[in-house]
């Protein structure tokens, strides 16, 4: 649609300001409008509902009456749509459209900033719901008209920044008027993202589960607010109580923010509209489940230039089958009935959308659905159906003409009508113009030939095999062809100028002598049939064969979830974990995904039955503290404290490291927060079931933790010299962080207490932080410490015994064994590394022998792993205690299994081969302990997750795609596809620089 | 006639670091021992023979008849190692990694041939010391940063002093190649991809620096260029280019890069993608010293044990090839390195094999193979006794430790912390 823009005033529209009651001292009112008839076309009055020969009458801004048999009022303005199809105009729901957004700051300030900026709002600056974009407006002509060339009418703007980000409004794309026509509704929504406002420093919050957090806050305190129990203003809260009716967007993303956008609405009983990213089909089954409505961007991925091998070998086979599969997405969300509206949202250019939804269509999307989802669902969700997303009586003229089908990729959008107003895209048919002509001038014949695209057409002069060199000019009607003498030396020149109607020219022309003549060109009418012909049979594009989804959508992802089966393990030395230690030459069944039977000479019946001769089996390892599997940062260091965010809010189910560690025997993972803070976030336990869904992969009867810190990374020692401004910056200032938390975690529990018997009135402030610290209080969490020094470890005991709890676990603890003995006393278990050390001036006195004095003096010892390298060989590490410090095999196999599974009190499901377990066992080829030995069958509830022996099936596989892909990424490229160079993967929306610095920090300062 | 001697420590309790043994002056008889070479082959039943600090004679103790030693150690049913070498190492240059003041490994500027890690190597390391428990003896201390880090050099790791440590002063430059694409992300959340535009200028650099080098060199200057003097010796051999590349063009270009200027002896640093240009390698005579073993795949589509594996991806090539483990925290994952081997073993190597590429092949690449790596009649005394299988955790337990013949420490800050509160605890319920 480059080819041709314009705008024409047409005398109906309305012109400048002219709204009834304001004055006018630049001339006389005029006020009359006529009535416009566009006759003759197919009218799409819904996405449903198709009416031939149909006649649309409109006047001013909306539409009389659309339908057959109209009578058409006496002098109306006619306008023949013969062979046209008239569709309501789309609305958008997704854009930033002529919002006036500032350029954010630069900071040249690296100290972090803790506290707000503003007065008399909400303590945290991202949180922006008193933002209106109705009041930030700055219409923007251009936007617009890309819009109405995209078959946009009506279009939602917001300003996308800040976690809750304001209200958004709903405008039409009306050049013509002001504000005061194009404005439907001022608030229409309010926003929701996971990031951060780029307009403010405060670091918190900086991972996503922050901001999950925050939202969760906000809401508990608007409702706070809402009853009158706050004694200050917050015209934050003030907004977002206001905006409860308005419909509320989530920007979510990916598939799996998708998900966690809507169960966090789910827990404030609201309906997210959420905004995807397009790979919703990688996890359909709980997108559908979700049962909500999309925001669906039709944006495909550029297929990846593949040329050099060398760099092609860094392209992921999912990124390269994303870009087979990806067109597909809106054929699948249709076929499992997720509701959806379509979007210009994160495409680099608007007008690629349509030629995306389009392919859309080729790859499955039914014409309907499209039109719906375009129309008659977004005018419905922002409550304008009355207005736009359909033509009727009363609504406003919202429509698009367009050649033809606007589904089809001959057919242009030659008008967009916006409230009356016509806005002429294109005249018609450029490519009409395109053939072959006889050519009369100056009583000569010639041959013309025409060809090329819109606007940059080529022309062709032959006459007795000689050929003239050409040059055309197509400004419809006008063509404007200058022909060069055939003698090359000279620079003479005949110039044509005609006009072009219905494959006819015929013009002046303008001789090498300055004569002027007249000329005609006729279009063959054999090359107008042939045309067409060769039009419809030319390539009539198909779509590909779709690569299965996997699961999840990533190499090594299974065909379909796995699941249970009924496995005898013969004949094996089972490494039982409990009394019984090491049985030789057993059998175990695995049965309903626990553990049936162990014994000898077990009957198979029915079983799978692996041959163990030779081999070991074992209870599957427990990570006591792993940063695996999860999304948008380990770490919520904007406060001292953050006790209110959860590691099960953003668990990673397609992260690669969990078939890794599969791979290495690990059957579940502790999945802590970092140890930026001294009261860190709360941790998530899973089972590794590769190709489940995060919700399914959560133990959610498990006992419930939270991650706390000492040392030098919550007082910040090794973060620059930047870091100096949070409390604590010291071992002392860390124990009074802690007293204050407690302190008013009592009082706070205290004041609902009262609050509950009735004594008090007014309810307190419901803080999901102090409630997680009261969990603590009464022993229903626990604590896993980051700790190193004596001195800090043997204050948190104290401490928490002054508290009247104990700390559950210490993890690292590198000097527990200098203080075993109070640790033995204090109940603690030691959660620790075989032989770290060196890596920062607290782990100086770090010992490989630290597990084994603290079993020795009767500490429950784990080992672990913090990092997703060492996780998949836990085997060897725990084999390290047998060197260091001589702990028998059986009791160095427990640090990584039962030990593990006793401090994280889930031993009565997991952590030993025992009949009635859950059946999360290893198959091992050798000792588990010997650095020989491989894991070869990992299951997780009775399901074979790893299988060493498909390993080789599975690489060719991913040798076979990858090969093919490639193949069809060159083709592509060959037949010109635009082409993006290898890159990075899109990891969602937080990323280190919403940490600054600190993320590219290395790893000694998290460990 | 079988004497057993129980040779005695000296605790040193209150002392940082250990003391170096003095110079062999007994001679030392090691009887009935599995003997691994280092070069593929075993020795079931050994007898080994240690005169001022060479191994005076090794052969099968069930033939041989052992001469009068003063000292003479029964090992049966225990293993002797050549002594393990870690290459490619920072030992000594760093104490503490987040600590700045302690840390001397890398220089400012891109081109550093002249800078010599050995004066920087503080031979009382704390880190060095829990090596030699594990059975490494030996290291080539190198250092890091910039385009050319500088000058390494092989040290022996008991010794007062870095000169008395060196076994080889200013035996390699080491070069870091360009890399044709980063990885984008961060640790926690690792990006894909991107070009690097800039490789075939940084490519373009290296060699103008050598060319300008080599005509340096090659000409009678008045002046002295500090720099380009320490590039001597690369071409005749008397010192090794090693050059860290892991990508599979990267190596290609560096062995064009070796060939065009006449490089005698180069090594790849890293190498991951090595395997793949295994035939050119060892057409050029281009050893490696391999990624460290205990890594995650590179890359996401790649066998999720491919790094366990690509060790016997280049013996099988016929490439001479060693470990070594620059990385994350790699001072204190130094005494690691004989599971690095044993890894090897699991995943497809024998375990004389994987050996080789801690001993024998390590000291072929580092040009010390006359005198350490195998143990040869002749060669230094550089061994040690282990209780079982030196290459698994669990057996892992070195009894005797002998540098150059002299019998080494084998404790260290952590054995003397794991004693002293042993100790405390046995005290305490008494």
């Amino acid at each position: 649609m480059k080819y041709l823009s314009l705008l024409l005033v047409f005398l109906i529209s309305f012109s400048g300001n002219a709204q009834e009651y304001f004055p006018k001292n630049d001339g006389v009112k005029q006020s009359f409008k006529n009535y416009v008839a566009i006759t003759n076309a197919t009218i799409y009055v819904a996405a449903n509902q198709k009416i031939e020969k149909a006649t649309l009458l409109i006047k001013e801004n909306k539409i009389i009456e659309v339908g057959t048999n109209i009578s058409i009022p006496k002098g109306a303005t006619i306008v023949d749509a013969t062979g046209k199809t008239i569709y309501p105009s789309f609305v958008e729901l997704y854009s930033e459209f002529g919002i006036n957004k500032p350029t954010p700051r630069p900071s040249g300030n690296f100290t972090p900033q803790y506290d707000t900026n503003r007065e008399g709002y909400y303590w945290n600056d991202h949180i922006k719901p008193e933002y209106n974009a109705y009041e930030n407006l700055s219409y923007d002509q251009k936007a617009a008209e890309g819009l109405r060339e995209a078959g946009f009418g009506t279009v939602l703007s917001h300003h996308n920044d800040g976690v809750i980000a304001g209200t958004g409004l709903l405008w039409t794309l009306n050049d013509f008027g002001t504000n005061a026509d194009r404005i439907l509704k001022d608030k229409v929504s309010q926003h929701f993202t996971f990031s951060r406002s780029k307009f403010t420093k405060q670091s918190y919050p900086s991972s996503m589960m922050g901001s999950m957090a925050l939202i969760r806050q906000v809401f508990h305190d608007a409702k706070w607010y809402a009853q009158g129990s706050a004694t200050t203003k917050d015209l934050s809260l003030e907004a977002f109580n206001a905006n409860k009716s308005l419909l509320q967007i989530f920007n979510a993303g990916d598939k799996l923010n998708a998900l966690r956008a809507d169960k966090l609405g789910d827990e404030f009983g609201v309906k997210y509209l959420i905004k995807g990213s397009g790979n919703e089909f990688e996890r359909i089954e709980e997108i559908k489940k979700s049962g909500a409505t999309f925001i669906i961007p039709i944006n495909f991925p550029d297929v990846y230039d593949v040329s050099d091998p060398y760099l092609a070998q860094q392209v992921s086979l999912s990124d390269m089958k994303f870009w087979n599969q990806a067109p597909f997405n809106l054929k699948i969300l249709t076929e499992n009935n997720v509701s959806f509206v379509l979007s210009t949202a994160d495409l680099k250019e608007t007008k690629s959308f349509l030629s995306n939804l389009r392919k859309a269509v080729l790859y499955g999307l039914p014409k309907e659905k499209a039109l719906v989802a375009l129309t008659e669902t977004p005018a419905k969700l922002v409550n304008q159906f009355d207005k736009v997303g359909s033509l009727s009586k009363g609504k406003l003229a919202n429509f698009i003409i367009v050649s033809g089908d606007i589904f089809e990729e001959k057919s242009n959008i030659l008008e967009n009508w916006v409230q009356g107003n016509r806005n002429i895209i294109d005249k018609i048919n450029p490519a009409a113009i395109k053939g072959t002509y006889d050519l009369t001038f100056d009583n000569q014949k010639y041959e013309l030939k025409i060809e090329g695209e819109a606007p940059k057409f080529e022309a062709k002069i032959v006459r007795d095999s000689i050929e003239y060199g050409t040059k055309i000019q197509f400004n419809d009607p006008w063509v404007n062809l200058v022909i060069k003498n055939q003698d090359t030396t000279k620079a003479n020149f005949v110039r044509l100028s005609g006009t072009f109607v219905k494959d006819m020219m015929q013009g002046k022309a303008v001789l090498e002598n300055g004569n002027e003549t007249s000329w005609t060109a006729t279009k063959r009418a054999t090359e107008v049939k042939e045309d067409k012909k060769k039009d419809d049979k030319k390539d009539e594009p198909k779509a590909p064969s779709m690569y299965a989804v996997k699961y999840p959508n990533i190499s090594f992802g299974n065909d379909e979830k796995p699941k249970q089966e009924t496995i005898l393990f013969k004949n094996v030395t089972v490494w039982t974990g409990e009394k019984e230690g090491n049985l030789k030459e057993t059998d175990v069944l695995i049965q309903n995904g626990k553990i049936a039977k162990i014994g000898k000479n077990l009957p198979s019946s029915g079983a799978k039955v692996v041959d163990g001769t030779g081999k070991h089996l074992t209870a599957g390892i427990i990570d006591e503290h792993s940063h695996i599997a999860i999304s948008n940062g380990v770490n919520e260091g904007g406060q001292n404290s953050s006790a209110e965010v959860t590691i099960e809010d953003v668990v990673n189910s397609e992260d690669i490291n969990i078939y890794r560690n599969l791979a290495g025997g690990v059957t579940s993972a502790n999945l802590l927060h970092g140890s930026a803070n001294p009261i860190g976030g709360r941790a998530a336990f899973i089972k590794l079931k590769w190709g489940y869904s995060p919700d399914e992969m959560l133990v959610k009867d498990a006992p419930k933790y939270i991650k706390f810190a000492l040392g030098e990374n919550v007082k910040q020692s090794n973060w620059g010299d930047f870091e100096r401004s949070r409390f604590p910056q010291s071992r002392m200032g860390v124990e009074q962080v802690y007293e204050d938390y407690f302190t008013r975690a009592i009082e706070y529990k205290n004041e609902w207490d009262t609050y509950k018997s009735g004594k008090n009135k007014k309810m307190p402030r419901f803080d999901v932080e102090m409630e997680v610290l009261g969990e603590i209080l009464a022993k229903k969490r626990f604590i896993t410490c980051h700790s190193y020094v004596q001195s800090e470890i043997n204050m948190l005991m104290k401490l928490a015994e002054r508290y009247g709890f104990k700390i559950q676990t210490f993890t690292h603890i590198l000097e527990g064994y200098k203080l075993a003995d109070k640790m033995s006393a204090h109940g603690v278990a030691g959660s620790t590394f075989a032989d770290w050390w060196a890596y920062k001036y607290e782990v100086n006195d770090a010992i490989p022998y630290n597990a084994a004095i603290m079993m020795n003096e009767g500490v429950k010892v784990s080992i672990n792993s913090d990092d997703a390298e060492m996780s998949r060989r836990l085997n060897q590490e725990a084999a390290k205690t047998v060197k260091y410090g001589n702990v028998t095999e059986e009791e160095a196999w427990n640090f990584v299994t039962l030990n593990p599974a006793k401090i994280l009190q889930v031993d009565n499901k997991v952590g030993s081969i025992k009949v009635g377990k859950d059946a999360d066992v290893v198959l091992w080829s050798d000792s588990p302990l010997s650095i020989y030995t491989r894991a070869e069958k990992t299951l997780v509830d009775g399901i074979i997750f790893y299988d060493l022996e498909k390993e080789k099936e599975v690489m060719s596989e991913i040798q076979k795609e990858r090969a093919e892909l490639i193949n069809f990424m060159l083709d592509a490229k060959n037949k010109g596809m635009k082409t993006q160079l290898p890159k990075k993967k899109e990891n969602g929306h937080y990323h280190c620089d919403t940490l600054g610095e600190n993320c590219k920090e290395s790893h000694y300062k998290y460990n | 006639m079988k004497k057993y001697i129980v040779l005695l420590f000296i605790s040193l309790f209150g002392f940082a670091q250990q003391t170096p043994a003095p110079k062999q002056s007994k001679s030392i008889l090691i009887l009935g021992a599995k003997a691994h070479l280092g070069n593929g082959k075993v020795i079931e039943n050994s007898l080994i023979s240690i005169i001022d600090g060479k191994i005076a004679n090794i052969g099968d103790a069930t033939v041989m008849k052992p001469a009068k030693h003063d000292i003479v150690i029964e090992a049966s049913g225990k293993h002797v190692y050549p002594g393990f070498i870690a290459p490619n190492s920072t030992l000594g240059l760093v104490e503490i990694d987040a600590v700045r003041a302690s840390d001397d490994e890398s220089e400012i500027g891109q081109f550093n041939p002249h800078v010599r890690s050995i004066i920087a190597y503080n031979a009382e390391s704390k880190l060095v010391e829990t090596t030699r428990p594990n059975g490494v003896l030996l290291a080539q201390i190198t250092p890091r940063g910039g385009r050319i880090p500088g000058t390494s050099s092989i040290v022996q790791l008991d010794a007062w002093n870095w000169e008395d440590a060196s076994i080889k002063t200013d035996d390699g430059i080491h070069l870091n190649w360009p890399r044709s694409y980063s990885r984008a992300g961060w640790w926690a959340e690792p990006g894909g991809i991107e070009m690097n535009k800039n490789y075939d200028p940084q490519v373009k650099a290296i060699q103008e620096y050598f060319d300008n080098a080599f005509a340096y060199l090659g000409s009678k200057n008045t002046k002295k260029d500090i720099p380009y003097e320490a590039m001597k010796g690369l071409q005749s051999g008397e010192k090794t280019l090693f050059v860290n590349a892991n990508g599979e063009k990267e190596i290609i270009d560096a062995v064009l890069f070796k060939k065009k200027n006449n490089i005698k002896n180069m090594t790849i640093v890293g190498g991951y993608y090595a395997f793949k240009v295994g035939a050119l390698l060892k057409e050029n005579n281009v050893s490696v010293l391999l990624n460290r073993v205990h890594s995650l795949p590179l890359l996401e589509d790649e066998d999720v044990n491919l790094p366990y594996k690509n060790a016997k991806l280049l013996v099988d090539a016929g490439v001479l090839v060693g470990l070594q483990n620059a990385g994350d925290m790699e001072r204190m994952q130094t005494r690691n390195l004989p599971f690095y081997a044993g890894t090897c073993a699991a995943w497809g190597l024998t375990k004389e094999q994987a050996l080789q590429l801690i001993t024998g092949n390590s000291a072929k690449i580092l040009g010390i193979d006359k005198q350490y790596g195998t143990l040869e009649s002749g060669k230094s005394a550089t061994l040690f006794i282990s209780e079982g299988d030196a290459l698994d955790m669990k057996t892992n337990v070195i009894s005797f430790a002998f540098i150059d013949g002299r019998q080494i420490s084998l404790e260290s800050h952590h054995t003397e912390l794991y004693e002293r509160y042993k100790g405390k605890f046995e005290q305490q319920k008494k």
